[in-house]
């Protein structure tokens, strides 16, 4: 006889689910024409369930027989998550129209892999983790091979494919380790086992640390963390761009998301052994999306080289392992989704004469030619780079404040070094975009979503510096709460 | 109306300065010349006021810097010590304006001649009524820059670049000496009033500081520091080199700033000193040494030269060298004396010598001059005046100052008093000598000017003669007039507490009962010289070449000026030219440029190259690096963890 569990912290992704289903019902009988109504019907379910999250008790509750938690770190990162969804959702729409890939399925998979990523961020065991990494990634793997007729696009889809099996295999490989030394999966058992673990001995079983390493690699992998990240570019360069967009925002949340809390909940008493990979990872992240990046002539590449710089920055919080490295991983990665987005946003503005370009030099001169855009993209590029007073300068600094705090003196000091090498190839983009005569001028008509997404978002990453509380706040409640259980 | 004085120039400055486009050339000059002239007729109600009728003060203007115990106010004071400057400084400042527009009028840069010559009188005001050392440091660095500024002020020419940088740098290092004496006295007294450091300065006498562990006599210290700014600004033996080369200004620039005002700062800073430097005798001595030894070596050059400016500049450094040994024998009044009229028929000889080269289309050698005394009458009898001034023959100006000077130095009796009196006397000679040589090569003789600037010698118009007039009034009237103020029976009563001396020093006294000789030695030496004079160049044009083949070697070390300008080349700017080339090419091109921005620029291109070479594109190679990476963490933990 088992009760019958409680629904209301699980009401967003119940919502979510049966809105999905109804979409896509809706979908299959209007066909491929209404695809911009189940678009924006899409961005209404998920402002819908931001507003349920919202509106949630902000208390921790566990249900689901302890599969599935939420508190107020999951309801941030659940807002992220949908915001960058829903504004990846838009910036979608007429791209999809343009280039023959109006399908229905479209917005759904997007729907369907945004629930997923609510599933991990609310994951509270081992099991529950892995059936919210697979929705995600099965819709992501078809969202990056979503046009198949073309052979970037398919093998971008493959590779992830293939990549991300094996990523699995790792995660699922590390579970049964874990499963197999501790004789749990569930996060709170653990927690209390390591607790009680750690007072006893001071000693945990390598096998353990084995199970950990490899659960983490998967979830490396999902974020795109060196060495797991060598899928990024090709898949972000080969994949659609909005699909690309969406890559580099919603799922990093939600792996990043998943990653603090199964190290901070479960694993917390282990800080000593996961802060060197994080350590590693943060670091050589850092620094390889910096010099990497220098090298690449495709803006879509290049952002996966910074994307992989930014989350090693994001790890750096991570490291510290405390309380404040908590909360400025939360505030990097809200900064980073609006900086992302807006950046995407642009490059799917860049086109000639009705055709897609991705070079960075058909940027040359676009202050000439789109003024407004140009400067867009100088905002962002400059947050990018961590120049004040744009938001992405107190990204880095309040990480790098919680790695000087925690005394990782050395990563600290290797990642402000690893950003200025960073700062490089953003400014490069800002001289190309400033004094470069231009070739060929962008195409002109831009809609009226994009036009709203991007002076949105870089108004936000420019004066973020002035209303900067309700976020921080924000970040430190959902930090705090995480550290109280 | 005293603050009028000092700020008018400062006013016109700026509005020559800054607006001179808009005003034009003629407003600028009216604007600065105006500005000027009215300064110095107020100079003149301040001279009567404050000198005549003894009504000393000080004006405050506000505070400047109040940090702790370091207290600075912006005030004007005005003594006897000022007013004779003011007078000086304007009545010169403002016929060298009113000069400068005939003499300039060739130039395309008016206003900014007119803004800086403006400025540059504004600064030296500063200088002669400030009431503590900040200020006259202020003015000080001040009068550098406009001189800075007007000996470059052709900065198309190579060599006025050369020559502005070259006065420039050399001040520098008389004002380091002058910054820490400043910082001296602070140490010592705690404060840079002029009036409490004044009151303090007997007390003080016999105290040492101890440096680097020597006891040294601390006002010693002090006053040779301070007079190491001195001998940078007024050109004494050591730091005078960058006066000959100064004359690459504009020849008004010449007359004002190189002969009869800023040159002579350093004079009235250690007159203005003079309750500090009464206790300390040994540094009174060695401005005796060092002055007597300047009035020489500077009369030796001064022989040997063919450019007009640089004979009469030579001249200038040699008289600053007998208001020095002056100083050192106590002499301060005698001293402010020679300055005085100095001013007056020196700036009289530039602006004559100005004349000259205007008459004879910019030329400044004199052995391309001659037989052109007909032709520019007036210009002739001004240099008439003004070297009879120089040569202190009786009842012109220098006669009564110079002597003062020589019989003060005879009076005082010490060893270096009589160095000093036997060197001036044959330094008087000599500067006989060559005024002479100087307005007989000039004016007479055959003419040595090719037939087309001979077709062009002309008189200079009446702007640029009209001043002339009037400083030749001054080189014959003033040494007459104010004798008795300034050295005389009245002295006590003109100089009030503005100098200090004390009363065993009191070497002016003793010089009026000299031997009857004293005073008539000087004179002879100077009636020698322009006997010598007349012989070497009117009546036997042939000796001058065989006495300077005869000497050979002295000749050429005294013609090339004692050397000095190849030793501190050798000394100074071709090791610190060795230093800074190799710094530059090994130490920032080779080791910081080559290591650092070009060095981490290449390395980090390099880096790049291999990083993005590890994406091969081959899903294996990816799966590969995954394992590994997840093979090295666990084995990092399985051996280190």
């Amino acid at each position: 006889m088992t009760e019958f569990p409680v629904l209301t912290p699980a009401l967003p992704e119940i919502f979510m689910a049966l809105s999905a289903i109804t979409l896509l019902m809706l979908g299959v009988f209007r066909g491929d024409g209404d695809t911009r109504l189940i678009s924006y019907l899409t961005v209404g379910v998920e402002v819908v369930a931001a507003v349920l999250v919202l509106t949630g008790s902000g208390v921790r509750e566990v249900t689901f027989s302890n599969l599935f938690v939420m508190d107020s770190f999951g309801a941030f990162m659940k807002v992220l998550v949908l915001m960058g969804s829903a504004l990846s959702v838009l910036v979608s729409i007429n791209y999809i129209e343009r280039e023959q890939m109006k399908r229905i399925e479209f917005p759904v998979l997007m729907l369907l892999a945004t629930l997923g990523m609510m599933m991990m961020v609310s994951a509270n065991d081992l099991i529950s983790l892995y059936v919210g990494l697979e929705l995600q990634s099965l819709a992501l793997y078809v969202l990056a091979a979503f046009r198949r007729d073309h052979a970037k696009s398919s093998e971008a889809g493959l590779k992830y494919f293939v990549l991300g099996a094996l990523s699995s295999g790792m995660l699922l490989y590390g579970a049964s380790l874990v499963y197999g030394f501790a004789g749990t999966t569930n996060f709170s058992v653990l927690a209390d086992l390591f607790a009680g673990h750690g007072q006893q001995a001071g000693h945990t079983s390598i096998g353990l640390i084995a199970g950990l390493t490899f659960v983490a690699a998967g979830l490396a992998f999902k974020i795109s963390a060196v060495p797991f990240h060598m899928w990024t570019p090709d898949v972000y360069e080969g994949a659609p761009t909005p699909v690309t967009a969406f890559f580099a925002v919603a799922p990093k949340v939600a792996a990043i998301a998943l990653f603090v809390r199964l190290l901070i909940e479960p694993f917390g008493s282990m800080v000593d052994q996961w802060r060197q990979i994080i350590y590693f990872t943060a670091l050589a992240s850092m620094v390889l999306g910096s010099f990497a990046a220098i090298g690449q002539t495709n803006i879509k590449r290049l952002m996966a080289y910074s994307s992989i710089g930014h989350i090693g920055f994001a790890l750096v919080g991570l490291a510290a392992g405390t309380e404040l490295g908590v909360r400025g991983v939360m505030f990097y990665m809200a900064i980073y989704i609006f900086m992302n987005i807006g950046t995407f946003g642009i490059i799917l503005c860049m086109r000639q004469n009705g055709r897609m370009v991705e070079e960075i030099t058909d940027l040359a001169g676009l202050s000439k030619t789109h003024p407004m855009l140009a400067l867009a993209m100088l905002i962002f590029m400059f947050s990018m780079a961590g120049i004040p007073p744009a938001a992405g300068f107190f990204a880095k600094l309040f990480v790098f404040q919680a790695a000087i705090q925690a005394h990782l003196y050395s990563l600290a000091i290797l990642g402000v070094l690893a950003s200025v090498v960073g700062a490089f190839y953003y400014l490069r983009i800002i001289k190309v975009m400033y004094f470069d005569e231009p070739v060929e001028p962008l195409d002109r008509n831009i809609s009226g979503e994009m036009t709203l997404v991007i002076a949105g978002t870089s108004l936000f990453t420019l004066l973020f510096f002035f209303f900067p509380s309700p976020l921080l706040n924000g970040a430190a409640a959902a930090a705090a709460s995480l550290f109280a259980g | 109306m005293e603050v009028a004085a000092i700020f008018l120039p400062l006013l016109a400055a700026f509005i020559a300065g800054f607006f001179g486009r808009l005003i034009g050339d003629r407003g600028s000059q009216i604007v600065t010349t105006g500005a000027v002239c009215v300064s110095a007729l107020i100079s003149v109600w301040l001279f009567v006021d404050v000198a005549l009728h003894g009504n000393a003060r000080t004006i405050e203007l506000m505070t400047w810097i109040d940090s702790g115990t370091f207290e600075v106010s912006w005030a004007l004071k005005f003594d006897s010590l000022t007013a004779v400057m003011l007078i000086v400084v304007n009545t010169v400042s403002s016929m060298v304006h009113v000069y400068s527009i005939g003499y300039m009028s060739h130039d395309h840069h008016k206003p900014r001649f007119m803004a800086y010559l403006s400025l540059f009188t504004f600064f030296m005001l500063m200088l002669v009524t400030a009431d503590n050392f900040v200020q006259m440091y202020f003015g000080w660095e001040g009068v550098g820059l406009a001189s800075y500024l007007l000996i470059n002020f052709w900065y198309e020419k190579p060599s006025a670049n050369a020559a502005s940088m070259k006065a420039f740098i050399v001040n520098r290092v008389g004002d380091f000496g002058f910054a820490l004496g400043i910082m001296a006295i602070f140490f010592l007294f705690g404060s840079v009033h002029f009036d409490t450091v004044f009151a303090a300065a007997a007390g003080m006498a016999g105290h040492t500081i101890n440096f680097l562990g020597f006891d040294l006599d601390a006002l010693t210290v002090a006053c040779l520091l301070l007079f190491m700014g001195a001998m940078g600004k007024s050109a004494q033996l050591g730091l005078h080199t960058w006066l000959p080369d100064a004359m690459e200004g504009p020849t008004p620039v010449s007359a004002l700033i190189h002969a009869a005002t800023m040159v002579t700062a350093g004079v009235f800073m250690v007159a203005r000193l003079s309750p500090i430097f009464e206790y300390a005798p040994a540094a009174l001595n060695f401005i005796a040494f060092v002055g007597a030894s300047t009035a020489f070596v500077a009369a030796t050059i001064g022989l040997t030269q063919f450019d007009i400016k640089r004979v009469i500049a030579y001249s200038t450094m040699s008289q600053l060298g007998y208001m020095f040994f002056a100083l050192g024998v106590s002499a301060y009044s005698a001293a402010m004396f020679h300055l005085m009229t100095h001013a007056f028929f020196k700036a009289l000889l530039f602006l004559g010598a100005g004349s000259v080269i205007h008459a004879l289309s910019d030329e400044q050698d004199m052995r391309k001059m001659g037989g052109v005394w007909r032709l520019i009458p007036v210009t002739y009898v001004m240099m008439w005046i003004g070297s009879l001034a120089l040569a202190g023959i009786p009842f012109f100006a220098g006669y009564y100052s110079k002597d003062m000077i020589l019989e003060a130095a005879y009076a005082s009796h010490s060893a270096v008093g009589t160095y000093a009196f036997w060197l001036g006397i044959l330094a008087a000679l000599m500067t006989a000598f060559y005024s002479w040589r100087l307005i007989i090569m000039t004016f007479h003789g055959r003419p040595r000017a090719n037939d087309r600037v001979m077709a062009h010698v002309h008189e200079s118009p009446l702007i640029m003669t009209i001043p002339l007039g009037i400083l030749a009034i001054g080189a014959v009237f003033a040494g007459m007039v104010a004798y008795n103020w300034f050295v005389g029976e009245g002295r006590g009563e003109f100089w009030g507490k503005a100098i200090f001396v004390l009363h065993e020093n009191d070497t002016v006294e003793a010089a009026h009962h000299v031997p009857g000789w004293v005073p008539l030695a000087p004179f002879i030496a100077g009636l020698i010289g322009i006997a010598l004079a007349y012989l070497f160049y009117m009546f036997m044009p042939q000796l001058p070449g065989i006495v300077a083949s005869k000497l050979g070697g002295v000749y050429r070390f005294v013609y090339r000026k004692w050397m000095f300008d190849e030793l501190y080349d050798k000394l100074f700017v071709q090791p610190a030219k060795f230093l800074g080339y190799g710094l530059w090419k090994s130490g920032d091109g080779a080791i910081i440029d080559g290591v650092g921005p070009d060095g981490i620029a290449a390395a980090t291109r390099d880096v790049a190259f291999r990083a993005a070479r590890l994406q091969s594109g081959y899903v294996y190679h990816y799966a590969f690096a995954m394992v590994i990476g997840v093979v090295l963490l666990v084995g990092w933990f399985y051996f280190f963890g």
